[in-house]
């Protein structure tokens, strides 16, 4: 139905001005704007990054920047990575310009209030931006106490940051629940939603449910800092470990905030492209669930030799396994989603295909870690950075990318270069290994995190690792200019390149219409019912 | 979802991109339920720092909460009660179209909220001037000096219990001050007469918020000032 | 993994291996599997035929089923080596640790007197320890949050101000090894290094004692004690004696020299001052730093710090 309206004006031509975008209630134009900021601080968060690995190509410290800059550096990389690009990437960017058209609604069930929840973003990021003007911060992404208490940097602005985005975060998740649970088309069952949405669905429920708890935390860090009322502060009788509990009872969840929306991209991707039934479909969707309620109780594994009980750590780690077990299913699945498809090879496949490879390692090499005596080891070395690089980046930033590409013909109506797709997604590939993966050898072999200057032995590694982080910011390069590129000089697609079955797809127009749907789409098929699918059941 | 075969009203206050009022209030419910959740999840986190307070230091907690004004927090409790009452009143008002009612249900709740805020103010100054500041700026001797006079004394670190009890009262009264703003706007709404044909939502939403605000107090009522 | 050097090393790094090995094998067999399909499943033609399985019972219970027992055994496993971990034998070697920035200080409650020091320039070293006896560490800290790590023993712990948390070990191997502290303490957090070394048991007391035990030696002069406790307690990590700003300020040109504090008062300084700013350093605190020193109350000694002051007149 969408073909016969194409000519006519689209949700990125409806209005004009400056203001119709700022103070727009359509979801697309909210995900959008999303969109720009979290890649304006990606590129900020990548900045810092290379800082970091520039000053560690030699042993000793200080041949580009001092101790204090390089640990004002790493908070800044880690915070802004965290808060401002890897929790609003996915759902708020990606999941705000999706979630209504793959459901078949008009919009979430609040503008006003996915909007407010924009701008809360953007406060919130000034007073990120603000702390960097104010004398910065060096705690660490984790505001440990009683360091946080005590260090003389812009502590409360920074965590007031955070708990300003806290609600950003809240807001969108609420929204997204109640999206899901009142504004399905007619005939949107919940087996009949495509996994995008499960996930997005179960990343809200973390949101909704975890976020709170941070934001109580980092208001006593605040209040503890001002007004020394002494529950983290030993020196006020306080205990700095319960804050730890605190802290990460929220951000365990919080990982999982940031890759089960990447999990639903993954789904997407995978099936599409090679046009098969996605493999186990409830179990992808239950495991989504399992994950959002086992993730709030294993939050100790960051804390197994902080000095919490014996018995909290094996409780712990026990725990812990529990919830691997959830996402092995979805990898297996995904990888027998592949069997007797018809695999092409484009952009977003080649970021499917490599999230496989990347989240794999790094879900893999969460196993050493959440083994007790193992971990005592790799604990704060950089085993752990090299894991959650493995995660956050192999994981969560690769689904993004592949996502982008994959909804960047939906977004903007045009595709993008195909060959520069594939040569940027190889320099990520090869450059994102060659950072990370040294940084395993190097934390096995002791080598602890947060280090301005280190040892001589691991220098080799070190070298190896920041060469690949500057092949990571060619290819981002390349990817900025040619999508840039393609806005204006790309060739017009139709509402559905990909063949694709889900709603968003097949019942809107490329770019959608400002309201969406003409008419209100109904849903028949099951989002994965691609035409090749060869119903007798033979194959060849 | 709603039942999609009735057809959209051409209520006032009717959002396009829902397809019924039923969806839209619906929808509107569970958003407010949900902000709920997360309010009591943020308290939860409060009274969870309160619990290991208590756990580590039994003796401490004891001996500082006696100075606490058990009647001015029973005034207090009271006041917040008859309050939920009376919102619970104006809801169902609201619900039956009657304006009028309404408004003057919502006039007692929120002289209610002022009284409990008056008296939250009453408590502070007092414990101010006896140098029961909240965390740093605890004067301990002095503090100790006004304890001594009412026949208790400190053990260990009272400014810690203090510092909590501010903390969670000075949370809790934000969300009073919270409440009665969003009070005054159904008020005003309710004076322009704006809840008829079965639209009240925005007071049963607002009703909903001010009764958790009351229900964190039935707990910070008993954990601060009658700890035995 | 680095060098094995103590009794639990060797178990840690059997289930390290055995972790890497069933994480190989898992990895190989996705990535073959994916490997695979892409090769044999590419599409060939626009309209290429699929499967229309969408599920298949038996297989995803057995892929649940299999990694769940093997994670319990893993689980297992880590939780046992841990557990023998955390219980020191009978009668270990006490050592007690304290943390802060930006060193470490070493006290064996059997060796009055004797006190080891990371920061210090000659000979570098922070603990010692015999071999083939467990040594029993309790620490704490005095400001911040640190953590002991020695990677060859596979031993880390949290050091929490306000708090002793203890770890034992026992050492299988003569030599030296690295000392981290792997929680992030602040500006400095990676110099927070020492030495761990490990000797024969015979020569372990003569060696700490020679090591350990600070006192005036024969024909030295006070000012040149004064630089070895300048050396040796750590007051180099934070004070140059060239001029060089640090934490703390320079010591060149010190001795009576006009301080102005961070209260807006000045004070001349001389001995009572000097003195006073070892035992309580953050009662007068000189404009411009903040006052990070720790008090050295109990730790110098009066005559030591004498030594001190006279070291200090000497650098002008
Ligand atoms: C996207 C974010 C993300 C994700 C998904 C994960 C996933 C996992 N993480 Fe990770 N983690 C982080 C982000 C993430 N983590 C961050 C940010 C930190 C550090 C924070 C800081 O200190 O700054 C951290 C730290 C961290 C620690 C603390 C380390 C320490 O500080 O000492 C631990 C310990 O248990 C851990 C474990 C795990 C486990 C077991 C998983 C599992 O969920 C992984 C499950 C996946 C698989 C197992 C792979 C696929 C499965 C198969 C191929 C099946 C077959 C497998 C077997 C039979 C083994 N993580
Ligand atoms: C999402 C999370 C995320 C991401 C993506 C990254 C990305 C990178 N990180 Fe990391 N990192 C963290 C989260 C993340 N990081 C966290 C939480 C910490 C812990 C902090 C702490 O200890 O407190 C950390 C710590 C950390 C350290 C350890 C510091 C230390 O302990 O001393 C190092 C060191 O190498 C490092 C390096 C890198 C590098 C080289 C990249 C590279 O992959 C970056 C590459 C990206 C770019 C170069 C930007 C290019 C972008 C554009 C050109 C814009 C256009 C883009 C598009 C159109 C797509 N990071
Ligand atoms: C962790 C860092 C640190 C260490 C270690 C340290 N100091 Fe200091 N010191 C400071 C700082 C910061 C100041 C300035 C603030 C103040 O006066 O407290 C200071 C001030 C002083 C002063 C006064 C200097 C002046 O200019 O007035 C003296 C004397 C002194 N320290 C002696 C010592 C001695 C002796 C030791 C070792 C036994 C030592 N310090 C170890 C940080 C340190
Ligand atoms: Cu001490 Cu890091
Ligand atoms: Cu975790």
């Amino acid at each position: 139905m969408a073909d016969a309206h194409s000519t006519e004006s689209n949700y990125l031509t409806a209005t004009t001005g400056l203001k119709s975008w700022l103070f727009t209630l359509d979801h697309k134009r909210i995900g959008l704007m999303y969109l720009v900021g979290v890649l304006v601080f990606f590129l900020a968060g990548g900045v810092f990054a290379l800082t970091l690995r520039t000053e560690l190509l030699t042993p000793q410290g200080g041949d580009f920047i001092s101790a204090t800059t390089y640990n004002k550096m790493f908070t800044l990389h880690g915070a802004v990575m965290v808060f401002l690009v890897i929790i609003p990437s996915v759902p708020a960017a990606l999941g705000n310009f999706l979630l209504p058209l793959m459901l078949g609604a008009k919009d979430v069930a609040f503008p006003r209030l996915n909007l407010l929840s924009f701008w809360i973003y953007t406060l919130g990021s000034m007073f990120f931006l603000f702390t960097l003007a104010a004398g910065q911060l060096d705690t660490g992404w984790t505001f440990y106490t009683p360091y946080s208490n005590t260090t003389g940097t812009a502590v409360i602005s920074a965590t007031f940051g955070a708990f300003i985005l806290g609600f950003s975060s809240i807001l969108t998740g609420l929204n997204f629940i109640v999206t899901v649970h009142k504004m399905r088309a007619p005939g949107m069952t919940w087996n009949k939603m495509p996994l995008m949405v499960w996930a997005l669905y179960s990343t809200a429920v973390i949101q909704v449910l975890a976020t709170p708890v941070l934001a109580i935390t980092l208001l006593l860090l605040i209040v503890e800092r001002t007004l020394m009322i002494g529950i983290f502060d030993p020196a006020m009788g306080g205990d700095p470990v319960l804050y730890q509990h605190f802290f990460w009872f929220y951000s365990h969840p919080a990982v999982y905030i940031m890759i089960l929306p990447g999990f639903g991209i993954e789904s997407e991707l995978i099936a599409v492209h090679s046009r098969k039934h996605i493999f186990g479909y409830k179990a992808i969707a239950l495991s989504s669930v399992a994950i959002a309620i086992i993730s709030f109780v294993v939050w100790g594994h960051h804390m197994f030799v902080s000095g919490q009980s014996e018995l909290a750590g094996i409780v712990f780690s026990f725990l812990t396994f529990a919830v691997a077990v959830p996402t092995a299913i979805k990898t297996f699945s995904w990888v027998a989603t592949l069997y007797k498809g018809s695999i092409e090879f484009n952009t977003p496949m080649l970021y499917g295909l490599m999230f496989l490879f990347t989240f794999s390692i790094g879900g893999l090499t969460g196993i050493f870690l959440g083994a007790l005596s193992v971990d005592v080891h790799l604990h704060d070395t950089y085993f752990v950075v090299a894991h959650f690089h493995y995660v956050m980046m192999g994981g969560t930033i690769i689904a993004f990318v592949g996502g982008i590409h994959h909804w960047w013909p939906k977004m903007f109506g045009v595709m993008y270069s195909e060959k520069w797709g594939k040569i940027s997604a190889l320099f990520i590939f090869v450059g994102f290994n060659m950072t990370f993966f040294n940084q395993f050898l190097l934390g096995q072999q002791g080598m602890p995190r947060r280090y301005w200057s280190y040892a001589p032995q691991f220098q080799q590694q070190h070298i190896l690792s920041t060469v690949g982080g500057y092949l990571l910011l060619v290819g981002f390069m390349i990817i900025a200019i040619y999508l840039v590129h393609s806005l204006r000089n790309g060739e017009k697609v139709g509402p559905n390149p990909w063949n694709a079955q889900s709603l968003e797809w097949t019942a809107t127009a490329s770019p959608p219409i400002e309201h969406n749907f003409h008419g209100q789409p109904r849903v028949e098929n099951d989002p994965y019912n691609f035409p090749e699918i060869d119903r007798t059941g033979s194959s060849h | 979802m709603g039942d999609h075969a009735k057809p959209a009203k051409n209520h006032a206050f009717f959002q396009h991109h829902f397809n019924t009022v039923g969806q839209q209030a619906g929808a509107a419910k569970m958003g407010m339920w949900l902000f709920l959740a997360t309010e009591v999840l943020m308290f939860s986190g409060l009274f969870l720092a309160y619990f290991v307070v208590r756990a580590l230091y039994p003796e401490m907690v004891l001996s500082s909460h006696e100075l606490l004004d058990k009647t001015m927090g029973g005034i207090n409790t009271v006041v917040l009660l008859t309050s939920s009452f009376t919102m619970a009143m104006a809801v169902r008002y609201a619900q039956l179209g009657d304006n009028k009612r309404c408004a003057t249900q919502l006039l007692i709740t929120l002289a209610c909220a002022f009284i409990f805020l008056g008296v939250k103010y009453v408590e502070y100054t007092g414990k101010f001037s006896h140098g029961i500041f909240p965390g740093g700026y605890f004067h301990y001797d002095e503090a100790a000096q006004y304890a001594h006079s009412h026949g208790h004394s400190f053990r260990g670190l009272p400014h810690v219990f203090f510092g909590l009890y501010f903390v969670m009262t000075g949370l809790h009264g934000v969300h009073v001050l919270a409440g009665i703003g969003v009070i005054v706007w159904v008020y005003l709404r309710a004076k322009r007469g704006d809840f008829k044909d079965g639209y009240y939502a925005p007071v049963e939403n607002v009703g909903l918020y001010w009764h958790i605000v009351d229900l964190v107090w039935i707990f910070l009522f008993p954990l601060l000032y009658l700890v035995k | 993994m680095p060098t094995a050097a103590s009794t639990f090393a060797e178990d840690t790094d059997n289930l390290y291996f055995f972790i890497t090995a069933l994480d190989t094998l898992f990895f190989v067999l996705i990535m073959g599997a994916m490997g695979y399909f892409m090769w044999k499943y590419r599409r060939r033609s626009k309209d290429q035929k699929t499967s229309s399985i969408t599920h298949s019972g038996v297989i995803e219970f057995l892929w649940s089923a299999i990694p769940t027992v093997l994670l319990l055994v893993v689980f297992i496993w880590g939780e046992c080596d841990f557990v023998r971990q955390s219980v020191a034998p009978a009668d270990p070697l006490e050592v007690r640790v304290t943390g802060q920035k930006w060193y470490w200080t070493v006290e064996y409650p059997k060796y009055p007197g004797v006190s080891l020091n990371s920061s210090t320039e000659e000979p570098a070293l922070t603990l010692m320890v015999p071999k083939g006896k467990p040594v029993r560490l309790t620490m704490t800290s005095t400001d911040v949050i640190h953590s002991f790590f020695v990677p060859a023993f596979r031993v880390k712990r949290d050091v929490v101000p306000g708090r002793y948390t203890q770890i034992w070990f026992e050492a299988t191997r003569i030599g030296e090894f690295n000392l981290f502290c792997t929680e992030y303490c602040g500006d400095f957090h990676s110099n927070m290094t020492g030495v761990v070394k490990v000797l024969e048991p015979d020569d372990f007391e003569r060696e700490l004692i020679k090591a350990g035990v600070l006192t005036q030696e024969e024909g030295e002069s006070m000012a040149a004690y004064g630089e070895r406790i300048y050396k040796r307690r750590g007051c180099v990590a934070c004070h140059s004696v060239d001029g060089a700003d640090g934490t703390g300020p320079s010591w060149q040109g010190l001795y009576g020299r006009t301080e102005s504090l961070s209260d807006g008062t000045t004070v001349k300084a001389e001995d009572q001052y000097i003195k006073d700013s070892i035992y309580e350093p953050n009662k007068q605190v000189v404009a411009g730093y903040a006052p990070q020193m720790p008090s050295y109350q109990g730790q110098l000694d009066n005559e030591q710090v004498t030594a001190v002051i006279e070291y200090i007149k000497t650098l002008k």
